[in-house]
């Protein structure tokens, strides 16, 4: 490693390995280095089963008929959605053809007592238990001045720029249920606070979530085989094609400071030279800021969770209203039938925002709706972000921000624009990627 | 009569001639310059056997295996593993344990090709590694073993028709992909059964 590269990636989390694969490909030499044995990060699948077990301090326990070795459990819920960023950047880099992906059976919202399906077009809405036969009517013209929405050229004045998302639920006559519903069930908000924003974002995100579910049916999320960890895993493998050096279980001792910009990284009394580095939060402590907590329990079951059809893979959401709380829980599952747990069990990971000294029982509502659980494993994560980006860049060292709390890849895939943009000066430019596979030598048929 | 694909990996220490292999049995040529394996992640070729038509994908490492890089992804799906060492350095042997091991431990079903291969016979007179160490060792495992030369061609087109030959009679990779779906081409897919309700 004794060697000058152009930039070094510290750690394998999704953001990192997205990156490393474009600049890789735009012809930049990259070195990539992760203090763990796995890729991923925090955003890693953990395999085998016991390892996740060490990782939260408990004694390994072996599941009756299976293999540890059949687990990639997940440290973060996030599903994709179908029509988002992240599937776009899949398929333009051509990675999506390293990865399988199954639909998620199913998406609930939580109300009262008890879940319902989230209706996501004009015929569920009709026929959901969810809202009144009035209110039903509403909701549904809200979708259609929702799908033919253009904010350059607004048509309806119930639903224009200027107003807030607020004002237009109140033009089109919602009640508190409904607009809990449409805001984080549809427009996944993780609290209130866009209701005094524009409408255009909730507006766009409501709409993303109707065509992702148009796309292939029961839900609007999309969920690799043998897990998350995969995802990175592609990536890492398109930036190794471009010529990207890959260590792992490779400790980072320093990181080297020469007249205030970055240098190098000492790992193993050995030094890596580069113009610039770029990692997760972990690496730069002294770059980030706390923001806040999520809290995030791995659970595994032998059952679907009750009321969600037998579904193998589903999403809960939790508004904050239906439980007095100021953000939302959210409630993930996936199972035997991702690749990622022994035939016959499942995983629930539930997940919110820390808003008490006792987080743990923050999310007893979510664990009394998915049944009896065989084993749980909960950690409270810190969220950082990077505290001064303009010092950071003066500095060349760029810190991507943690995962939060959201249940999908929108706003990650939002840092990795945003962190191009600051590394390179320029937007990501796909149209420099050739697909490698296409143009890799096919051998004549005998 | 359906054409069978198949997912090969190849593994080995850096340097011992996996890309070369490769390059041999699809192209059927060689390339003495051929440097670190960049830019390539597969190359397939479609061979006719008696009875039934397959097509190889082997997959290259991609030079992720130099410093305990090689992520899982490589194995998924994999039908066959080829392990290659150097027979002119006991080292790349030795490491061939360890592969077999991380196979084994990735990809352990019971119907997995292991096969371990000696390259560049072409320099018998340099040789280190006996051919019945190895012998002894892929009967141990379950293995298959072979010594070729990808310079000369010498038995490398034998590896793959091994695999052929041993390949059960469904295919294993179709056991997971009935309900996956396809995200590439974006626009051209068909809606599956929706709307239901509870």
């Amino acid at each position: 490693m004794d060697e000058t590269y152009d930039v070094i990636v510290l750690g394998t989390g999704l953001t990192e390995c997205i990156l490393s694969g474009i600049l890789s490909v735009s012809g930049r030499k990259v070195l990539h280095m992760d203090r763990n044995k796995y890729y991923g990060g925090e955003s890693a699948s953990i395999t085998p089963l016991d390892d996740l077990f060490k990782m939260f301090g408990q004694d390994p326990v072996a599941l009756p008929d299976g293999r540890p070795r059949d687990w990639n459990v997940d440290l973060i819920p996030k599903f994709l959605m179908a029509s988002g960023q992240l599937v776009k950047i899949l398929i333009k880099t051509g990675v999506t053809k390293y990865l399988e992906f199954k639909s998620v059976e199913g998406s609930y919202v939580f109300k009262g007592s008890k879940i319902f399906k989230v209706p996501s077009n004009e015929k569920e809405a009709l026929a959901t238990s969810l809202m009144g036969i009035f209110e039903k009517r509403r909701f549904k013209n809200l979708l259609t001045g929702i799908n033919e929405f253009d904010e350059k050229a607004p048509k309806n004045p119930n639903m224009t720029p200027e107003l807030t998302m607020e004002q237009v639920f109140k033009n089109f006559g919602l009640d508190e249920n409904t607009r809990d519903f449409c805001g984080h069930a549809m427009g996944l908000y993780l609290n209130d606070d866009y209701l005094k924003k524009s409408c255009i974002e909730p507006v766009s995100r409501i709409k993303l979530y109707c065509e992702s579910m148009a796309r292939y049916g029961n839900s609007p999320y999309l969920y690799p085989l043998y897990g998350l960890g995969e995802l990175p895993q592609g990536f890492a493998r398109l930036s190794a094609i471009y010529g990207g050096t890959y260590m792992l279980d490779k400790p980072v001792d320093e990181i080297i400071m020469e007249d205030g910009k970055f240098a190098g990284v000492k790992s193993q009394g050995q030094i890596a030279r580069a113009k610039m580095v770029l990692g997760d939060p972990s690496y730069f402590l002294d770059r980030v800021k706390k923001i806040g907590q999520v809290v995030r329990a791995i659970c595994i079951m032998n059952h679907t969770i009750p009321n969600t059809n037998d579904a193998k893979s589903c999403q809960i959401i939790f508004p904050q209203n239906q439980l007095g709380r100021k953000s939302d829980i959210y409630v993930s599952m996936v199972s035997y039938a991702h690749n990622v747990a022994s035939k016959t069990y499942y995983i629930a990971m539930i997940s919110t925002t820390v808003e008490t000294a006792n987080p743990e029982n923050e999310i007893l509502p979510a664990l009394k709706i998915i049944g009896p659980v065989l084993h749980k494993f909960v950690k409270v994560h810190d969220c950082f972000v990077p505290k001064d980006t303009a010092a950071d860049k003066l500095a060349q060292c760029f810190v991507s921000t943690s995962y939060d709390a959201t249940s999908h890849f929108e706003t990650t895939c939002l840092d990795i624009t945003n962190l191009h943009k600051n590394i390179t000066g320029e937007d990501i430019n796909y149209a420099n990627i050739v697909d490698p596979d296409e143009s890799a030598s096919q051998g004549a048929d005998q | 009569m359906s054409m069978r694909e198949v997912k090969v990996c190849l593994l080995g220490e850096a340097g011992v001639g996996k890309s070369s292999i490769a390059h041999r049995f699809v192209m059927d040529s060689f390339n003495e310059k051929q440097e670190s394996t960049i830019g390539a992640a597969f190359m397939s070729k479609t061979v006719k056997y008696n009875t039934q038509t397959v097509k190889f994908q082997m997959w290259d490492t991609a030079g992720q295996e130099k410093y305990k890089g090689l992520a899982p992804m490589y194995y998924r799906g994999a039908s066959a593993a080829i392990v290659v060492y150097d027979i002119t350095s006991f080292n790349t042997y030795n490491v061939v344990k360890d592969w077999v091991r991380d196979v084994r431990d990735t990809c352990d079903t019971e119907d997995f090709i292991l096969i371990i291969v000696g390259n560049k016979v072409d320099v018998e007179e340099k040789r280190n590694v006996p051919r019945e160490t190895a012998e002894k060792y892929c009967v141990s495992m379950g293995a298959h073993l072979f010594e070729c030369s990808a310079l000369s061609g010498k038995n490398v087109f034998e590896i793959f028709e091994k695999i052929a030959e041993n390949l059960p009679s469904e295919n294993p990779m179709l056991h997971h992909k009935r309900d996956t779906i396809n995200i590439r081409p974006p626009i051209k897919e068909k809606k599956k059964e929706c709307c239901k309700t509870q």
